[in-house]
């Protein structure tokens, strides 16, 4: 049984069908890398995957339990609790200005540790709690190579250095899988390289990840699997050699050539 | 008159002018909030009525609205004294909240939709999302606008005269009338300088330490 199975996934805006059928399955610790041109629905599919936007039909398992289905009813909170098994890393950062780079990593999990807390937390219990998180998020951010600038404020810091921050931000809520739309595309050029090491590194773990992407070379250097969509449906999946050296669909031919050109 | 006869009869005046500032802000400011949140709301006839309300209040003059609060229970039968500062509070405190709330209202909107939903794929709650995260950003934006409005309301208490409530103007105005000196109008125009300088630099103090970051 594959570890996510997304399961004919529908969605419209208004009279415009952005994705029409949606298959596909990932298995643990895989990477799967999403390309298409802009519009074809890629941010839409995260999107939904992440609960900012409710699937019109289709179903998302992950792992067997059935954590949505376009006839069920959820409440915020259901809602709440199966986001949280998905993280989310946008283009354009959204980090939180007014807090240092410590705490934008810290503030979720506080919340959800100390205030949705079920039972009543005696106060040394919430200081116990907040040192084991601001430890936790201390390590992360060592990971992604920013220990330097735990007292920062977001508007002190390149765009690469943002982005990690908001990948370390993700990674403190111990998502199942990872997503990344587009995480170099606000990037200056020479910033990409930084935020695309750090998530190769975390594909040394045998993290799960979706990753959305314009960059072709990453695409097909860390991906264990490639989806190709084109105008809301998926064109193409398969390896990275069968995506990118032999293509068996015109549209993908056509896109992959464009991109190449664009690079050159 | 003395100097001193003059300063003890505006400073009179001047305590009902601060009153009115004080109750005022204090009134205004979170009903203010509550009528942003009407405004705001996704039931459409309760935002209507709350947008046609801060309409009608913020396009007439707050005169009219004063004799309004004053005169007007008594001219639909209504046989009640209403205090006149009072009436003069309950109309600046209407007032003065549909236009904080516009600024509220701003304030609330121009934070970017990437702040709710970052906030959303982290777990949070629609009220974490709220408190924790939009909240002082919002009020980082609105403490200049804010600041101009309640420079306004230091010099707006003046109106409070057409009920005949004694706040400063009028009570320079009284001495002038009465003693026919010119120079106690140039001694309240300092008073409102004074209050408001000292307004301005608190303002700016405010602004300066939430411009800790930017954006
Ligand atoms: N909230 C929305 N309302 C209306 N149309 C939308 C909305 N979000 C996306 N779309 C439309 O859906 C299509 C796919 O968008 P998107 O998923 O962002 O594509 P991609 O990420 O591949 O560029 C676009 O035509 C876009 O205009
Ligand atoms: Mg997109």
């Amino acid at each position: 049984m594959a570890f996510l199975e997304v399961n004919g996934i529908f969605k419209r805006f208004g009279k415009t069908e952005v994705l029409k059928g949606i298959d596909f399955t990932m298995d643990k610790g895989e990477v799967l890398a999403i390309i298409g041109s802009s519009g074809s629905g890629k941010t839409t599919l995260l999107r939904c995957m992440n609960f900012l936007e409710t699937p019109d039909a289709g179903r998302i398992v992950l792992n067997g339990e059935e954590l949505f289905n376009a006839d069920g009813k959820y409440s915020d909170r259901e809602i709440r609790e199966k986001r949280l098994h998905f993280g989310l890393v946008f283009q354009s950062f959204n980090l939180f200005p007014q807090y240092t780079v410590l705490r934008n990593v810290c503030l979720a999990p506080e919340l959800m540790k100390i205030n949705q807390s079920e039972k009543k937390l005696s106060r040394a219990e919430k200081t116990q709690i907040r040192k084991e998180i601001e430890e936790n998020a201390r390590q992360i951010l060592a990971s992604v190579g920013l220990s330097d600038k735990l007292m920062n404020y977001p508007c002190e810091l390149s765009g690469g250095q943002q982005q990690r921050v908001a990948i370390a931000r993700a990674l403190a809520m111990e998502p199942v899988i990872l997503c990344f739309d587009e995480p170099t595309s606000a990037l200056d050029p020479e910033l990409t390289g930084e935020v695309l090491k750090v998530i190769r590194e975390l594909k040394t773990t045998d993290r799960t990840m979706i990753i959305v992407t314009h960059e072709m070379g990453f695409a097909r250097s860390a991906a264990d699997k490639v989806i190709f969509m084109a105008d809301g449906i998926i064109e193409e999946y398969g390896t990275p050699e069968e995506v990118f050296g032999n293509p068996k669909s015109e549209k993908t031919v056509s896109f992959l050539e464009k991109s190449l050109e664009n690079i050159t | 008159m003395s100097f001193l006869e003059v300063t003890a009869q505006l400073s009179k005046g001047f305590l009902t002018t601060l009153q009115i500032f004080g109750i005022t802000l204090a009134g205004a400011l979170p009903l203010g909030l509550l009528i942003t949140f009407g405004s705001m709301s996704k039931i459409k006839p309760i935002k209507w009525i709350f947008k046609v309300f801060v309409w009608i209040i913020r396009g007439t003059p707050l005169m009219l609205q004063i004799i309004l609060v004053f005169y007007g229970p008594g001219l639909i039968g209504w046989d009640i004294k209403i205090d006149r500062l009072l009436a003069v509070i309950v109309a600046f405190i209407i007032n003065y909240a549909c236009y904080f709330s516009e600024i509220y209202r701003g304030g609330i909107e121009s934070i970017p939709k990437g702040q709710y939903e970052a906030g959303q794929v982290l777990g949070m709650t629609k009220s974490q999302i709220f408190f924790k995260v939009v909240l002082f950003q919002v009020v980082k934006r609105i403490v200049p606008p804010m600041g101009n409005e309640i420079i306004t309301l230091v010099k707006d208490t003046s109106l409070a005269r057409v009920i005949s409530v004694i706040e400063l103007v009028k009570s320079a105005q009284d001495i002038i009338s009465q003693k026919s000196l010119i120079w106690p109008l140039f001694y309240v125009g300092a008073f409102y300088l004074l209050f408001s300088g000292l307004l301005t630099i608190l303002l700016n103090y405010a602004e300066k330490k939430l411009n800790y970051y930017q954006g």
